[in-house]
This record gives C-alpha cells, structure tokens and sequence, in this order.
C-alpha cells in the first residue's frame, strides 16, 4: 500500500472511481506517512484525521451508491494554514491566531469539499505569509525533503514540502510575491499562481490583498491543472473576482504541444546573483522549448528592476492594515490583560508577543510607507511602479505568448543562513514579484538538479492574465520532454526520508 | 468653563466673526449592512446580526451593498452635488475596540459626491446657502458599553462590553465647506441646516434620519476670527450633538468660549469637545496632535464604483420634490402666510396635515387640529407631532364630522382626547360616549324655554335689541345639555323664541 | 540617501501598536534604514507622469443585492472570544474619549 503515497492524483481519483482502492485507504496511507516522516519535516501544522476520514468515507459511500464522483473525488490534499477552516484550526503560522478554530470555510475550502477532495491537514507557512523560507513560523521551520537542513522555499514550504515528500499528492498555496513558485522550485514540485482574481480570496487570511492569489501545488503538470479547476471561478463573495469562465486549463495540460508557441526569455532576469547551475538548466529548458518547437526570442521588461522595492512597499503596506485586526479584542491571543492595563495597552502587548520579527518589521515598514508625508515617495511611487510593470508585460505579450525565466536565482538554502538578514531574503522573490504586481499567471515546474550542490531547479512561465492555459501546455510539455529524457520524475531521485 | 464665566453672546459677535463647518452621519435605511448581509433591525439581541465580514473575522472580505451606492448618489443629488464618475474606497487606519479591522472602510479624495449646495429657510422667511464640500459613504461601528464607571460613562470604567451588531451599518458623511457670513446667526444657520438636511434625507426615503436614534449625528466644528479678518482661527470640533436644539446650543456655546478664551489673550486648541445636553455646555476631549495619521489608502478588497451618467440621470428624474420645493407649493395651496408656514414647520407639522388633507378634511381643518389640540400635547409630552398616537385618516374623520354637524368643537376634542387615550375611532367613540350633537328642536326647546325663564332679565336685554348678550343663554343651554346642543342652532332658536331677527 | 532613525522607528511602533523591546526597536531601526534605503529607489519614477495601479484588474461597479443572508449566531461569533460577558466581547478599560 505504500506506493499508495506515490500516485499522482489524477491516478488515485482513477483508481478510486474504478474502486481499485477506497478513498479511505488513499488517507489512511497519507496519514500514515505523515505519521511517519513529518516529525522530521514539520510540513504540517494541524492533522485532521478525523475530518480526513470522515471526508473519504463519503466519497466511498458516494461511490457505493453509484453516484458519479468528480475528478479529485478521494484525493487527499495538504491545505495551506492561510485558508480558514471551519472547526479546524487556523494559524497562519502565528502565535497571535494559537488555538483559533474558525466559525467558517474559506470558498476554497467550500469548493475543494464540494469536489470530495479529502483535505488531511493545514501546512506550515510563514508567519502571515510574509517570508521566502518558512523560517518565519512561530511553529518552526519546516525542511526540504531533498535535504532537510534546507529550506523548503515560503512562505508555502510546508505545502511544497508535504508533495516532495509524499504526504500528499495535491496542495494549497497562496502566492503573493512568489510564495507558491518558489517553494515549488525549490522542492522540485509543480506550483501555479493564478490570474489575479481568478481563485477566491473569501477565507484566505490577507496578507497583501491586491496581491495575494491562491493557487494549486502538485507533482504534475496535469495534477496541478485538475486542481486549478477545482478552485477557480467566480465566487460573489469576492469582489475582486473575476466573472468569467475559468480558461481550459486541463485540456491545455494534456496536450503536449508547443510547436508554433512564441516564447520570451526575459534578459533582465539573468547576471549577477543568479547560480551557475541555475541558469545551466534554464538555458537548457530554453534549448529544450526550441527543440520542441517553439519560437524562442529574447524580450526586455527594464522596469521589472524596480518590481522588488515596489513590492516591498505594497505589500507591507497592505499588511500594515490588514492584520491592524488582530487587537486581542474578539479573537486569537490576548496578553497582559490583568484588570489594570486598558485595552491600548494589552493590544500593544499582545502584537509584541504575538507577532514574530518579519511581521513587525513589515508591519513598520508598511506604516512608514503610508504616513502623511511619505505616501507620495513610496507608496505613490510603487503604484507607479505598478503600471510600468504591467505595460512591459503587456509590451512583451504582444510579441510572445509566454515569458520564461528561472523560477528562483538560487536552489534552496541552508536554514539559518539568511533568517537575520532581510535583503537577501528578498531576493529570492526577485524573479516571481513582477506577475504578482501585474496580476498576471505564472508557473514554476521542476527542470532538473543544479549540478553543483544536486538541489531542484525551477523553470518559471509566465502567461498574461486569463491566458493560465498557456501555462500548463508549455509546462505539460516541458514536463513530459524531461520525463522521457530521464526515464523518471524528478522527484524519484530525492532522497529517502 | 462654565457657562456662567462665558463672556455674552452679543459681546463675543461685537468682536468675532464665527466660521462653522457641519459635518452630519447619515445611518442609510438599506435591509443589510454596507459590505455584508447581516441585517441592520435596530434592537436585536448583541452580537445577533454579525458575520466574519462585520466582525472582521481573518479571511472575511467586504462586497458593497448596492442600495448602499444608489442612496449616496441619491443624497448626493438631493444635495446639488456634482456625482463622481469613479472613485474608490479607502482605508482609514486607526485602532479602536468598536472598529472589528481597526480600519474604517470609508472614501477618503475620491468622494461619491462632491460641491453641492442646501438652503436651507431661517426663522425670519429669509435663505442662506450652506455649501456642501463632499458626501461620501462608510460604515458605522460597534457599540461599547463601560462597567464599573459612572453612569456608563468610559471614564473610571473596569472594562467595556463591545456589540457589533451596528458595526458596518452604511453611513452617509456630510461635510459642508466652511460657513461663512452667517454672523449672529450662525447657530440658527446650524439647526436650520441639520434640520433641512433631516427632510431632505427623509423625502429621499433612504433613512428616517432620527437623531433621538442615532440614526443621525451631527459635528459642529467652530472657529472665530477677529472682525474684519479673513484668515480662520483654529477650530474646535464638538462631537456627537444630537439633537436639533443641541446644535443650536453647542455652536453658541462655542462662539462664547472661544471669545472669552481669546478675549483673555488665550488661544484655542484644536481639540474634539463633548456636549453636554445639561447645561449645553462643551467639555475637552481628545487632543488632534500630528501622531493623527490615518494612513489612508485605496482599500484593495473593493473594486472602483463608476456610476454610469445614464443611471444617475434616471435617479435624478426620479428625485422626489424636495422639501424646500414642496413647502412652497404647500402654503401657497394652504394660502399661509409665511409666519404661519414657518409656525407649522417647526412644529413638524407638515406631513400631518398634508396626509390630513390627503384624507379629506379642509386645508383650514387639518392645520387648526394638528397646530391646536395636538401640537400643544406633544409640547407638553415632549414627543414628536408625528408620533402622536392619532392618525391623519382619524383626525381628518372628526374634521368631517364637524362639518356634517354631528360634532362640535368642543365635542370633537373630546373624541380626539379619546382617539389619543386608545377608545379607537372616531366614529366608536362618538358612538361609546354619546357624544354626538344634540341638533334636534323639540329636545332643544325645553332646554331653550328653561334658559330664557331663568334668564328673564338678559332675555330682555336680547328683546331690547342687545343680541350679542345671547351668548350667555347660549350657554345657559349648553351647560344644561352637557355641551351636546350645537351652538348655532341653539342661538337661531333663542333669538326666534324671542322674536328677535339675527 | 533616505533614512529612518530609531525615534521614527518607536513612533511607528506606536502608530502600529506594537510594544517593541528596547533592543529590539535598535535592531529594526538598522535593518529598517538599509530596507528603506533599498525600496526608495522606486521614487525614481515619482515625477513621470504615469497613473498609479491600485488594482490589478479593471474590474469597477461590484455589488450586491441588499438582500438579508444569515449571520453567525452569537455563540459562533463569540466562540474565539478572549473574554465575554452578557453576550458581549469584553475588553480592558477604553482609554481616549471622554
Ligand atoms: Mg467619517
Ligand atoms: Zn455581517
């Protein structure tokens, strides 16, 4: 039963309908590897064994009747900590939210039960989201199945990490500036941030709202295209949702084909700070798209060299107001409260101990940016920032279908090495923060090891919005190429846990 | 301060010109709150109409409440105001334990509708422009209640118990530009202004805007400046007056304490003040230093509003006639005099008589019931005309029964006294009480016969040609009949039994 | 080179309410100026005539019907509650107005 674990979701949904294996089968295997291998990955914070088995019972009992099941019906699925669940704790890494059982389901979570999706558990992140390594979380970090004393990439490592190893075939991220792409890099996983607008934010705790998006992780390219369909779609609760049909993603998976397709390299992505090995195995995927068919030309998008400090203004920003809520006033932590302190105070106290050092520094950063005298300079200026990005994408659009570049400027680094030091940090996103500013869909899929340190390497497509079918049938693509050339998945040469 | 210390309202406008900047909240009458829909019902049980979204519980979103939208153009037009063709939300930022984000969704550059005008009458028939700078929408906040205190008040309180029920309620900000020119009017400029706006809001029929409620709340910000002197001097911005009377009262209050305090070479601070309904005087609140920054921004969670032209048009062509407007129309259709008018207005008698016509009683009628009997008792009770516990349908039903001579005056404030005290209608009234007329000869020739043999000198006096001495047998009868007879033909019956010709 | 100082840091700190340790206010205060001296950079476009992007979509006019949906019944919405009382959320003395 343990290969169980090692079915791409597709799979176990065809092994489950054809009742080859019961859904709650499929989750107790997960469960049992999670039992197994988590206490060294720490990709989960919460296990739900109950609502797990509870959720694959009904979708065996569904199948018993002779209902007819949907695509991802028994499919266990490691969800984000981001994504309210009702009755079922929700942290998002923060000590500040310890112990917070919400009163409802985020639409994604709505819609991934709607589908018989069998959710086993909520994932490590960093705190609010807010980091490039999961470093951040108030619960510990959580390790890279290739080696873990690495990171797993953030702020969605624990749910690129619960796919590298095998605790689930499908997850949940949320990408606000690269927190899906990168992981997924990193891990050798498959990671797709949607059209702005195009998965519901109802639920989803806010971090950086005109950025945040959340979006589907996997191990496949097909995988991650039957997910995003689960997800996507108009949702009225949302009113930055788009109402419009949900593009054809998963036919576009399956087909395979990229002859004819234009495809830009973006130069500015390239030079200084990014490792050789890195962009050995891009080059190649550019030699490989070549070969495939398409038509590789270079394009350049100069304002993507501000996407980074305007980033870095938006999104705290942002954050600086939506998490000016958590006040110890009607949820989460409360601290100091001791009869003699006011309400001012036991909120001052309890941000202090609540929140971790990331989050205050953006939540300073972003008070700063928006201060009377200081809007202008930085945060009017992002915005301006903003537009450029877009009319350079929209510049680039017009002559290619999709834009390619590496996902990361690195493969994944040790733990600790950059906790301290916020810039270097930030560069991580350096490659990721231009769709996330313009709204746009872009996709991280596994080309390879770097051969100098044997670590994932992440080819990142970029596809203007509305237009996320274009990314899974350059990745379909890229993905089956790569299979064939090396007779394996990637992820078959990670090491054993 | 107290009030008594206050150098007087004649000498503080002898050297000051007062400069007033209104700013009124307007609670919309929509079924749901302004970005959910929980349901707005006053007097629900706490925390009963609350959601993650008003509760501003993590993950929650807001979506805007579209009659929220159309009532901000609608009070946007009403108010002569240029109506934007996009603007946005934005956050407010600043921490509150009855704000559940800590953020206030509201408009900040970008109002809904912007540079209009009101005018609004004085007591003395006259007009005054009030220039309206913006109205944009928001939302309201939770309610706390303080334990351990005095009287609830938030000073000396142990600690606070918070409802969120009102939380996110739609509000309309009104912000006038700053009015000028007024001079000793100014106070009556801001009651007259409050109360116009009240009926504009109200024949909008997007809010029943009762202060008493908290459905409307009024800011008075106040400055003097020297006669004579164009620039403003600092403001103080008195908070929460609510009612029409108190805004009268706290803008004269301000006019004398800011005189006396520059009279004494002091200098105003710019402070939020508190009125007191007591003495209608202002006590120091909240200091405004710089550390106010509210931060505020788009708000990311709500798309653009861009009312279309075409749409605004159609709610433009179907504004109601406008209180102003109909008034006029009114008292020339009533054939008022503008004191009279004016007299009517103040009683808030407007809609009672209209609707006392609408139901078939006589211009002349409906105004002397609800501007008499009525009027008086709600002075007395200290409630609203409106609310008095008599319908128009029911005053206009004893008006018709006068005019069919079943009643008299006297008999028919009777029936009202009744209708009020809850005996029902008119009609079983009358009917329960015997109260109807007694206009029949033969029971009124007795009681004629008894009052001129009991009266044989004032009879005399009426036979010699002294007629207007017959009011007394008038009422001689009247006393014997219990008030019943009615008085005209009693009076022909007596002057026919004495010979006499009216 | 733009700048932040550590008394600008501890006003922010305020504004944001958060209660920083001594030592950590001089830590953030170092790493805050080299961040800010990094992102100032985006005020190289401040004088080009270019709208700014709020939204990523151009999306305008979403709404609802005003029509009643349920609530959360009070349990629920003060089940996470740190303290309740009477139905309410109970919370430290208000300071501020009055
Ligand atoms: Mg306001
Ligand atoms: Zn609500």
């Amino acid at each position: 039963m343990t290969e169980l674990i090692r079915y791409t979701a597709a799979e176990t949904a065809a092994a489950v309908a054809k009742g080859e294996v019961s859904a709650v089968e499929v989750a107790q295997a997960h469960l049992d590897r999670i039992g197994a291998v988590d206490k060294k990955v720490n990709a989960f914070l919460h296990v739900d064994t109950e609502g797990a088995l509870s959720a694959a019972r009904a979708v065996d009992e569904k199948r018993a009747k002779g209902e007819e099941l949907g695509p991802l019906a028994g499919v266990p699925l490691a969800l984000k900590d981001v994504f309210t669940t009702k009755g079922v704790p929700t942290t998002c890494g923060s000590k500040i939210l310890e112990g917070w059982i919400p009163p409802y389901d985020a639409t994604l979570t709505t819609r991934l039960k709607d589908a018989g999706v069998v959710i086993l558990g909520k994932t490590n992140m960093d705190e609010f989201a807010m980091g490039s390594s999961t470093e951040n979380s108030a619960y510990g970090p959580t390790g890279n199945p290739w080696d873990l004393s690495r990171i797993p990439g953030g702020s969605g490592g624990g749910s690129a990490a619960a796919l590298a190893a095998f605790e689930a075939p499908l997850a949940i991220g949320t990408d606000t500036g690269g927190s899906i792409r990168q992981p997924g890099a990193v891990t050798g996983t498959v990671g797709v941030k949607p059209t702005y607008g195009s998965v519901s934010r109802y639920g989803l705790v806010a971090f950086s709202s005109s950025l945040d998006q959340g979006g589907p992780c996997a191990r496949t390219v097909l995988d991650a295209a039957l997910l995003h369909e689960a997800i996507a779609g108009h949702d009225p609760l949302d009113s930055t949702s788009i109402d419009a049909p949900v593009p054809a993603v998963v036919e576009a998976a399956k087909l395979r084909d990229v002859r004819g397709m234009r495809i830009g390299v973006v130069k500015e992505f390239s030079g200084e700070g990014y490792q050789a090995g890195v962009m050995q195995r891009f080059d190649e995927s550019v030699e490989l798209l070549r070969e495939l068919g398409a038509e590789v030309v270079e394009v350049s998008c100069p304002s993507f060299t501000l996407a980074l400090p305007a980033y870095y203004l938006i999104a705290p920003s942002e954050a600086s107001s939506n998490l000016a809520r958590f006040d110890a006033m009607r949820y989460g932590l409360r601290v100091g409260d001791d009869g003699s302190r006011s309400a001012e105070e036991v909120t001052a106290l309890t941000r202090e101990a609540g929140f971790g050092p990331e989050v205050k520094r953006r939540i300073i950063l972003g008070t700063y940016a928006l201060s009377s005298g200081y809007y202008d300079a930085y945060y009017g200026s992002a915005q301006k920032v903003r537009t450029l990005i877009s009319r350079d994408f929209d510049a680039a659009f017009a002559g290619v279908d999709v834009l390619v570049s590496p996902t990361t400027p690195t493969t994944a680094f040790p733990i600790g090495e950059r906790a301290d030091d916020p810039m270097a940090m930030y560069l991580a996103d350096l490659c990721t923060i231009p769709s996330n500013l313009a709204g746009n869909a872009a996709m991280s899929l596994p080309v390879g090891l770097a051969p100098e340190d044997n670590l994932p390497v992440g080819l990142q497509i970029i596809a203007p919005a509305m237009a996320d079918d274009r990314l899974y049938r350059v990745g379909g693509a890229v993905e089956a190429a790569l299979n064939d050339k090396w007779g394996h998945t990637l992820l078959e040469e990670a090491p054993a846990l | 301060m107290s009030v008594k210390n206050l150098v007087s309202y004649e000498d503080a406008l002898a050297s000051f010109d007062p400069v007033m900047g209104l700013e009124v909240h307007v609670e919309l009458g929509t079924k749901t709150k302004m970005f959910c829909g929980c349901s707005t019902e006053l007097g629900a049980e706490p925390n009963s109409q609350v959601c993650p979204t008003c509760l501003g519980l993590p993950g929650s979103l807001p979506v805007v409440n579209a009659i929220g939208v159309e009532s901000a153009v609608k009070i946007g037009l009403a108010l002569n105001c240029e109506i934007a063709e996009w603007c946005r939300f934005a956050r407010k930022n600043y921490f509150y334990p009855d704000m559940p984000k800590n953020f206030q969704t509201s408009q900040y550059d970008e109002p809904i509708a912007f540079n209009g005008y009101l005018d609004v009458q004085l007591e003395d028939g006259s007009t005054f422009r009030v220039e309206i700078e913006r109205a944009h929408m928001e939302e309201d906040t939770g309610k706390s209640s303080h334990v351990g205190g005095a009287t609830g008040r938030i000073h000396g309180a142990t600690h606070s118990l918070l409802d969120y029920n009102r939380a996110g309620i739609p509000l309309i900000e009104i912000v006038t530009k700053p009015i000028e020119g007024a001079g000793e009017r100014a106070p009556e400029v801001a009651r007259a202004y409050v109360a116009e706006l009240r009926e504009v809001i109200r024949s909008l029929g997007v809010s029943e805007a009762r202060m008493d409620k908290g459905q409307m709340r009024c800011d008075v910000n106040l400055s003097l400046r020297p006669n004579g002197t164009e620039t403003f001097g600092t403001r103080s911005e008195t908070k929460n007056v609510n009612s029409l009377r108190s805004v009268e009262r706290a803008a004269r209050f301000e006019i004398q304490r800011h005189a006396t305090v520059l009279t004494d070479g002091g200098t105003i601070v710019q402070e939020t003040r508190h009125f007191h309904e007591e003495d209608g005087s202002t006590t120091a609140g909240r200091i405004k230093d710089n550390a106010e920054d509210y931060r505020y921004f788009p708000e990311p969670d709500l798309v653009p509003i861009a009312p279309a032209r075409a749409w605004v048009e159609e709610l433009r062509a179907a504004l109601p006639e406008l209180p102003r407007v109909r008034r006029a129309r009114l008292q020339a259709e009533w054939g008022l005099t503008d004191k009279d008018m004016q007299s009517v207005l103040n009683a808030g008698a407007v809609e009672p008589i209209q609707e006392t016509i609408a139901a078939g009683a006589p211009a002349d009628q409906a105004r002397k019931w609800w501007m008499g009997e009525l009027a008086r008792r709600a002075n007395e009770t200290g409630t609203e005309l409106a609310e008095q516990p008599i319908t128009p349908a029911q005053v206009a039903r004893v008006a018709a029964l006068v005019a069919e001579g079943k009643l008299n005056d006297k008999l028919a404030r009777q029936v009202i006294e009744a209708v009020l005290a809850g005996e029902g209608e008119p009609d079983a009234v009358v009917e329960q009480r015997g109260l109807a007329v007694v206009s029949d000869d033969s029971a009124l020739g007795a009681a004629v016969d008894q009052a001129i043999a009991e009266n044989e000198a004032i009879a005399a006096k009426i036979r010699d040609g002294k007629v207007a001495a017959v009011g007394a047998l008038v009422g001689a009868v009247m006393k014997t009949t219990r008030g019943q007879a009615d008085a005209a033909r009693v009076k022909d019956l007596i002057l026919e039994k004495l010979g006499v010709s009216a | 080179m733009p700048g932040i100082t550590r008394e600008e840091v501890a006003h922010l700190a305020r504004l944001s309410r958060l209660e920083l340790q001594a030592e950590e206010l001089d830590h953030f205060a170092e790493q805050l100026d080299v961040i800010i001296g990094a992102v100032a950079r985006v005020s190289e476009v401040a004088g080009q005539d270019v709208p700014p992007t709020s939204h990523p979509l151009p999306l305008t006019n979403v709404m609802r019907a005003d029509e009643v949906r349920p609530s959360l019944t009070p349990d629920q919405a003060l089940a996470g509650a740190p303290a309740a009382e009477e139905q309410r959320f109970r919370v430290p003395q208000i300071l501020g107005e009055d």
